[in-house]
């Protein structure tokens, strides 16, 4: 994939609405009226969405002149996702150690002697 | 449940990584968790690696460094400066790999508070180039090498 072609493919996926567009693509092809039918926005803006989409190379259309239905192109789309979603699932992983952690801070403050034993003894643990 | 995934956004004209988590706690607590060196290292890296504070002084010009290990195998470790702390708000530095010794990062961490004593982080890695940045998100994607093993603890 070229640079310009990912740069297109991150700035495609960076909107909340295209990514949703993406996630239900990646269910079944669907048209632009099944597509707009959830937003509270017109056919025009998810046409604007789709063709973001489309330039990146995520979506194509579909020959038939009536229905045109909007296809996910998979292997692009799995390639960024397995970046992004790795990354991401690597930091959510890190994150939920963080949580843990918040919940024990959370006693320890309670405690009248808040003390470091904690940490050394979880310490130990992750050994 | 939702919004509490961790979110990430990668700019298409800016090398930029954002990066965006809610958590069940005051923002007092969860800066403490980013500053608190004893805290910090318990959560930083993936769960098989090993953290090992050696350089922290979580003050505005102040320095940080740790070194990680691999089933006792020492890998590339990480340091930085701390350019600002301004609890319990806002957090400033940069970030070094050694595995990538001229490459610098400048990470902004923002700590804001939610009702109900919750805390959305965000935070924003700067790179010098788009590549740059994309290097780094790819570079989680084959877990399991020993290469990436080294890149999946970079992030904080």
């Amino acid at each position: 994939m070229s640079r310009d072609q990912l740069s297109r493919v991150f700035a495609a996926l960076a909107d909340p609405t295209r990514r949703d567009l993406v996630a239900r693509l990646s269910v079944a092809d669907a048209t632009v009226g099944e597509l707009a039918a959830p937003y509270d926005v017109s056919i025009q803006a998810v046409s604007k969405h789709l063709k973001v989409l489309e330039d990146a190379g995520l979506v194509t259309r579909g020959r038939d002149a009536q229905r045109r239905p909007v296809h996910l192109e998979a292997q692009v789309f799995d390639l960024m996702t397995k970046w992004i979603e790795r990354y991401r699932a690597q930091a959510e992983e890190r994150f939920r150690r963080l949580d843990e952690l918040l919940d024990r801070m959370a006693t320890d403050e309670k405690r009248p002697e808040r003390k470091t034993s904690h940490d050394q003894q979880t310490d130990r643990d992750h050994r | 449940m939702t919004s509490k995934r961790t979110e990430i956004i990668a700019d298409d004209k800016v090398p930029t990584i954002t990066i965006i988590r809610e958590f069940d706690a005051p923002r007092e607590r969860v800066f403490r968790a980013w500053t608190d060196p004893g805290i910090y290292a318990q959560w930083v890296g993936p769960r098989s690696v090993t953290t090992t504070i050696t350089r922290w002084t979580a003050r505005t010009g102040g320095e940080w460094a740790f070194s990680q290990a691999v089933h006792g195998a020492d890998i590339p470790s990480f340091f930085g400066s701390f350019h600002e702390v301004r609890a319990p708000e806002r957090l400033v530095w940069t970030f070094t790999w050694e595995g990538a010794p001229d490459g610098v990062s400048l990470e902004t961490m923002t700590f804001e508070q939610l009702p109900g004593d919750r805390t959305r982080v965000t935070g924003v890695s700067v790179v010098d180039s788009l590549e740059g940045r994309d290097q780094i998100l790819k570079s989680g994607m084959d877990v399991g090498s020993s290469k990436a093993m080294r890149s999946s603890t970079r992030s904080w």
